[in-house]
């Protein structure tokens, strides 16, 4: 009887599992667009040599500036107009950090972990600030948010291809072309010269240099690059998902981002991985309350408490980084400054 | 005269760059006030930054009140910032003083409550004991998986920062909720209330916050442990050689370390908030890495900046109240401090500073071994 427990509870919950798809799928991806995006960012900073946990404070400040953009412009432009202009500005506050951490940790060498932590604390307090200054004051809230492409109903009601293409083209621009960056990065990190030259510099700067690699500026491009897109799941949040602003709305996103790095091992697509993963587990405390499981399965996914879900994350990346679960090794020169010989 | 100038050069050697860094982050922060005062109904005000901070100086210490609260809210910040501080003079960076508060807040609260009813003489002390306690367990997690794995303390520690208030949340709600509240809370603490000193709120903690200080400087500079620290901050191979066992010195600092911040929750808890609710945010976490940073981790450096911080926390209210500039900018003013200590070729430049560079060497080892080197490797 307790042998055949598990594997019947096991088989039950991939029964589940299967029922809730439909509802299931959507939220994971709504809650690994932000994670992969942010991801990204720290696959292409750390890559290079330089560590960012300022992922959360930079998607903060994109997330604001973004939303401060449509909520101007909604009115006088209406919302497609406000809503692109809004994205723009986000990615481009991204890029500006991005050069900010690029000057303080390659220029300066400043500590890195010290830069990232201003960073998050920079970025609490000036959307806050402006925040309590400008929007709340105004009475109005939304910046509109993009509207989902509706697929026509013939489409839709094609079976089994159906339901899937509706649900993606559901989710809305930003999060439909997560795929795509991951790929395209996956791709030029492992496939291009300046896939390479960013390896290169970020595991023995020195032989990098040696061989005619600027090292300052593979670092600057691939900082600025990375915080461009942390800037895009910060409009994500504000401008795809929610439309309006709260203070630290971003609420720990940008560091489980920095966990889906290191489970995904500083690769693209399995980062990408890391966040669908860290998603599902966030999902599944939804789910479980929506559409409770039956028998056995249910009394038991519902005595695991919703905090529990949404804790797993963490938890998951502390037992990947103690090296239960096989080594995750991040670049040889991350986190280091580098200096040219004869140079202080 | 000549005396003076010769016993007060040294130290200004070192504060010179810390006060500046206060100074230049002030002025830019008072253009950021000037320029965003343009974007509000009162309009634009050059003089406003004037105001704000003479609200905010008022707030701080403008009265026995004001420098009550003052001392109020920095009596946490020490205990925090001696847990940055300690952490780093070992060569870890302790980013999780934000988890292990809440921790001890918590383990604080339940224990305090359930002895709501005992003397303050029992119940008080071991709420602190158990406020400590859960702190250093804490701590000693990524403490002993750096120290065993490589784990990097950094990761480790927002992860359990995160995981802290997620559990925290459901164990509140699930575990010790207080019967006839309408929101998830704990029961009050009641007797277990730290006494007051004096005042409507100066409560014991202070003092015993203050006199940490001095325990940690003596166990810093005095003692074969402060020793083995220092050393294993400053090069864990050197240590290794002399001796000196890195694996323990890092898995009991970080133990320490989370202790204190523990304590900084205890003495939070029972002198201030009185009951653990989901919504208590910490603060105190950010501000604890800014104050170790800003007194050079030097625990006569981390008194004054958590008095400077505590002084923000309590004078922004008035200054919010009295010229509308919202409270939020204090935590500009801190990340600008924190930019120009990181930056200090910019305060260099600015204030044409030629005081040798004093820094905080023990960073080196924070961020070189984010690679994952465990401080045992070489010895496994």
């Amino acid at each position: 009887m307790d042998l055949l427990a598990i594997p019947r509870l096991i088989w039950e919950l991939v029964r589940y599992l299967f029922e809730v798809l439909p509802d299931l799928l959507p939220i994971i991806l709504a809650l690994a667009t932000p994670l992969a995006l942010g991801a990204l960012c720290g696959v292409l900073c750390e890559r290079s040599g330089v560590v960012n946990i300022g992922i959360e404070g930079i998607m903060l400040m994109a997330a604001f500036f973004g939303y401060l953009t449509g909520f101007t412009l909604h009115d006088t432009l209406g919302t497609p107009v406000a809503v692109s202009l809004g994205i723009g500005v986000a990615v481009l506050t991204g890029a500006v950090l991005g050069l900010l951490h690029a000057w303080l940790t390659v220029s300066v060498r400043a500590d890195q972990i010290i830069a990232g932590t201003m960073m998050n604390i920079a970025a609490f307090g000036v959307t806050g600030y402006l925040n309590r200054l400008i929007i709340t004051p105004s009475g109005r809230g939304g910046a509109g948010v993009i509207q989902p492409f509706h697929l026509p109903e013939q489409l839709a009601s094609l079976p089994l291809i159906g339901p899937i293409l509706a649900m993606f083209l559901d989710q809305g621009p930003i999060a439909m072309s997560v795929i795509i960056f991951v790929l395209v990065t996956q791709l030029a990190l492992f496939r291009t010269r300046w896939g390479l030259r960013t390896r290169a510099v970020g595991e023995h700067p020195k032989a990098a240099d040696t061989v005619g690699i600027n090292v300052f500026r593979q670092r600057y491009m691939n900082v600025i690059a990375g915080c461009a897109i942390a800037g895009l799941a910060g409009a994500y949040l504000t401008l795809e998902s929610t439309g309006s602003f709260q203070n630290g709305m971003t609420g720990g996103r940008g560091f489980i981002a920095l966990a889906a790095v290191i489970f995904g091992r500083w690769t693209p697509i399995g980062s990408f991985l890391g966040a669908l993963l860290f998603g599902t587990a966030t999902a599944l405390g939804i789910v479980v309350n929506v559409h409770p499981a039956a028998g056995d399965l249910g009394g038991l996914m519902k005595s695991i408490p919703t905090f529990w879900y949404a804790a797993l994350p963490y938890l998951i990346t502390i037992v990947i980084l103690a090296g239960v679960v096989g080594r995750s090794t991040p670049p040889a020169a991350d986190g280091i400054p580098y200096a040219k010989e004869g140079k202080t | 005269m000549r005396r003076v100038r010769a016993t007060l050069a040294p130290t200004w050697a070192v504060a010179s760059i810390p006060v500046y860094s206060i100074v230049l982050a002030f002025a830019v922060a008072a253009i950021v006030v000037i320029v965003s005062s343009a974007f509000t109904e009162t309009g634009f005000d050059p003089l406003l930054p004037l105001k704000a901070y003479g609200s905010l100086f008022a707030g701080a210490f403008g009265s026995g009140n004001g420098i009550a609260n003052t001392l109020v809210a920095a009596a946490p910040l020490m205990f925090g910032g001696l847990a940055v501080g300690l952490g780093l003079k070992a060569g870890l960076f302790n980013i999780g003083v934000a988890g292990q508060f809440l921790v001890g807040a918590f383990a604080a609260a339940v224990t305090g409550s359930s002895l709501a009813n005992a003397p303050t003489i029992v119940g008080a002390p071991l709420a602190i004991l158990a406020g400590a306690a859960a702190g250093a367990a804490y701590g000693f997690i990524p403490g002993y998986l750096k120290a065993r794995t490589g784990a990097h303390e950094v990761v480790t520690t927002i992860m359990l920062n995160n995981a802290a208030v997620l559990l925290l949340t459901w164990a509140v709600n699930d575990l010790v909720r207080a019967p006839g509240f309408s929101f998830p809370r704990t029961g009050d603490i009641g007797q277990s209330a730290l006494p007051i000193l004096a005042g409507r709120n100066l409560h014991l903690g202070i003092a015993f916050a203050v006199s940490s200080i001095f325990v940690i400087r003596w166990v810093l500079d005095r003692t074969t442990l402060g020793f083995e620290i220092r050393t294993v901050g400053a090069n864990p191979n050197a240590a290794r050689y002399a001796g000196m066992r890195p694996v323990f010195i890092t898995a009991l600092t970080m133990t320490l370390s989370g202790l204190l911040a523990g304590l900084a929750g205890a003495i939070q808890m029972l002198g201030v908030i009185g009951f653990y609710a989901p919504g208590i945010t910490a603060s105190v976490g950010f501000d604890s890495i800014a104050v170790a940073l800003l007194g050079r981790s030097d625990p006569i450096g981390i008194l004054f900046a958590a008095v400077l911080f505590g002084a923000f926390r309590a004078g922004a209210p008035l200054m919010q109240i009295e010229t509308s500039v919202p409270i939020e900018v204090i935590d500009i003013i801190q990340a600008l401090v924190i930019l120009f200590l990181a930056a200090d070729l910019v305060v260099r430049r600015v204030f044409r500073v030629r005081a040798p560079k004093v820094e905080i060497t023990e960073m080196a080892t924070v961020t070189g071994s984010w690679g994952g080197t465990p401080p045992a490797s070489a010895a496994r």
